[in-house]
């Protein structure tokens, strides 16, 4: 099917693999340009089954993929971002800040919460790119810094999943300070003696690459997520020169040293129940004595 | 040779018309000391008038400006028996930030700052202001020796960014930088950080994570350079100085924020006209700023770069 349909023209040649298309209809995909089935990419955790390209999840996709059904539990209502700045005077942010709530659903560009993996508990943020990029503005620092406190009040692992375009850029320099915010209450966290999982999807860049996702104890990454603090194009600009192939990739940061894992996404929630046991405390019961008796 | 900006030039010819009057009452041997003394108070009054009306943009400007002094010229100036040491220990170092010991008003310090060249040699040399990872993991470790041996931090802070560069990029300057961010959280001793020219972003945050966060009148600090924004925002370069004006990145704006805690007066002008009494007016404030935290224990000095930084943020609640 999939073959007959690459050879031949899509029934909705301009449909684009936009996350907003209703389940259902066709798509062609960024990976391999081959046309398949939203449906197809549905059961298959949003990964085309042709070519393994990874399209974007929405934030409840990924915390229903990496948490016990039922278990997440969100941290507050969700914070709103304002105008502060009263951008370039035209009320231009306050009224995308709207219209992409309503698109999206969300309040703003994390979604911060507990959860348990196989029955372990852990503190869990996802950001999701629908909403401004998943930019970092003051309400995704603030957000990010209240789940961290929280975990490492009651104990907890911290995992974030992150995507950003960077830095919020309505919200000037107090954007900006978000990145030291977040850091500092990671190095509380860490300073308890906690771990903290970064999972690195397409594209965590700027402000975001700068802080909270270059600082886990273990950094995972999607397949070929660019990663990276300046983006490729103003690389490119900068330098003059032609950038290496695969330059910014999750393979390209695995061979330079930043990345723990590469991990498909098939097997990103046993690989990271299996990590959320090995980064807690032995506490089962006769294993820990029998081994250092042994 | 002096170099001017555009809306320098009414100051520069009132000062050119001073001169020349002063040659020419020499050479013919004419008074015109009253002349002389009506242009100059000319020259004040419309000195006071065009730097107390400058525009966001034309502010980044005088931040960028090429005869501001850099903060290496104000080690120069500020400090004695400064000892620069050298390298990250990993992989280089990075001369586009220094940093060592010095004495400030007869105290030991550590001072780290970065570099920007004055002409391309020089230029080359420090990688146009913008450092590599090296010079912030070199930094780092210059911060914990001296939080090991109980020392001060000063940093001096001057940078168009971090370099968007592919070995930049190979080498993991946006790790560097975060590491910074969190491990600064971690000193034990007082920490001021001064912005005297252009804030550039993470880059210059990197540095930036002190107990005090000063800048310098003239001085900028944005998440992002007006053409930057103006380019993604706009896609237009007439767009620059409105991008300047939104993005609240001069001095008074940032102290209404709350993102500095304190603006360092500069003469009138600019700190290029007078370099002499700007760093003047830099070591004070920073000799103050020092003496504010020199009392504090170490849990206090730690506990409030904490909130410092714990409280910056504005949204609505629910």
């Amino acid at each position: 099917m999939q073959g007959f349909f690459g050879k031949t023209i899509s029934p909705l040649g301009k449909a684009s693999p936009k996350a907003d298309i209703p389940a259902g209809v066709w798509l062609k995909c960024k990976g391999c340009e081959q046309t398949i089935a939203q449906s197809a990419l549905d059961s298959n955790l949003q990964v085309c089954p042709v070519c393994g390209h990874h399209f974007p999840l929405t934030a409840g996709q990924r915390i229903a993929l990496l948490s016990d059904e039922g278990s997440f539990q969100q941290l507050g209502e969700g914070l709103s971002s304002v105008d502060t700045l009263d951008f370039a005077h035209d009320n231009s942010y306050p009224r995308k800040l709207k219209e992409t709530q309503a698109k999206t659903g969300l309040k703003d560009a994390v979604v911060c919460g507990c959860a348990t993996l196989d029955g372990t508990p852990y503190a869990l943020a996802v950001m999701d790119f629908r909403f401004f990029g998943a930019s970092m503005g003051s309400v995704v620092g603030e957000e990010i810094t209240r789940l961290t406190e929280e975990a490492t009040r009651r104990h907890l692992p911290l995992v974030i999943v992150t995507a950003s375009g960077g830095a919020r850029m309505q919200e000037g320099a107090l954007s900006l300070m978000q990145m030291a915010k977040t850091s500092g209450a990671l190095m509380r966290h860490d300073e308890a003696g906690l771990p903290y999982i970064a999972i690195l999807t397409h594209p965590t860049t700027g402000g975001v690459t700068a802080s909270f996702a270059s600082l886990g104890d273990v950094i995972l990454a999607e397949p070929k997520a660019l990663i990276g603090f300046a983006g490729p194009r103003v690389i490119k600009e900068t330098t003059r020169s032609e950038l290496p192939p695969g330059f910014q990739s999750a393979e390209f940061l695995l061979d330079h040293g930043l990345v723990d894992r590469v991990v498909p996404r098939a097997k990103l929630r046993a690989e990271l129940a299996q990590l959320l046991v090995y980064l807690s405390p032995e506490t089962t019961a006769g294993c820990t004595t029998a081994g250092r008796q042994a | 040779m002096a170099v001017h900006l555009e809306f320098e030039y009414p100051i520069i010819e009132l000062e050119e018309k001073i001169v020349a009057l002063h040659r020419y009452s020499k050479t013919h041997a004419v008074d015109l000391a009253q002349g002389m003394e009506l242009l100059e108070q000319q020259l004040a009054a419309t000195r006071e008038k065009l730097f107390s009306g400058l525009t966001a943009w034309e502010k980044v400007q005088l931040a960028r400006h090429p005869q501001r002094p850099y903060p290496q010229d104000y080690i120069q100036a500020i400090f004695s028996d400064y000892l620069e040491l050298h390298g990250d220990r990993t992989y280089a170092d990075d001369h586009a930030i220094v940093g060592g010991f010095a004495k400030l008003n007869g105290r030991k310090v550590m001072v780290i700052a970065t570099q920007k060249g004055r002409n391309l040699k020089q230029n080359i040399d420090v990688n146009f202001g913008s450092a590599q990872p090296e010079g912030y993991r070199k930094a780092l470790r210059l911060m914990k020796l001296a939080d090991k041996v109980g020392c001060p931090i000063i940093c001096l802070i001057d940078t168009p960014g971090a370099y968007p560069g592919i070995a930049a990029e190979e080498r993991h300057i946006g790790e560097a930088i975060a590491i910074n961010l969190r491990e600064m959280f971690r000193l034990k001793v007082p920490v001021v950080c001064a912005i005297t020219g252009e804030g550039g972003s993470g880059g210059a945050l990197g540095l930036c994570v002190g107990n005090r966060v000063l800048i310098m009148q003239c001085g900028y600090y944005s998440v992002i350079t007006p053409e930057g924004c103006a380019a993604i925002l706009w896609r237009a370069t007439d767009a620059v100085p409105k991008a300047a004006d939104a993005l609240k990145l001069t001095s008074t704006d940032l102290l209404k924020l709350g993102i500095v805690d304190e603006i360092v007066p500069e003469p009138v002008g600019g700190a290029h006209r007078d370099p002499k009494t700007a760093a003047q007016l830099l070591r004070d404030a920073l000799c103050n700023n020092l003496a504010m935290l020199a009392a504090k224990s170490d849990d206090e000095l730690r506990a409030e770069r904490y909130e410092r930084f714990r409280k910056l943020g504005q949204f609505s609640e629910g």
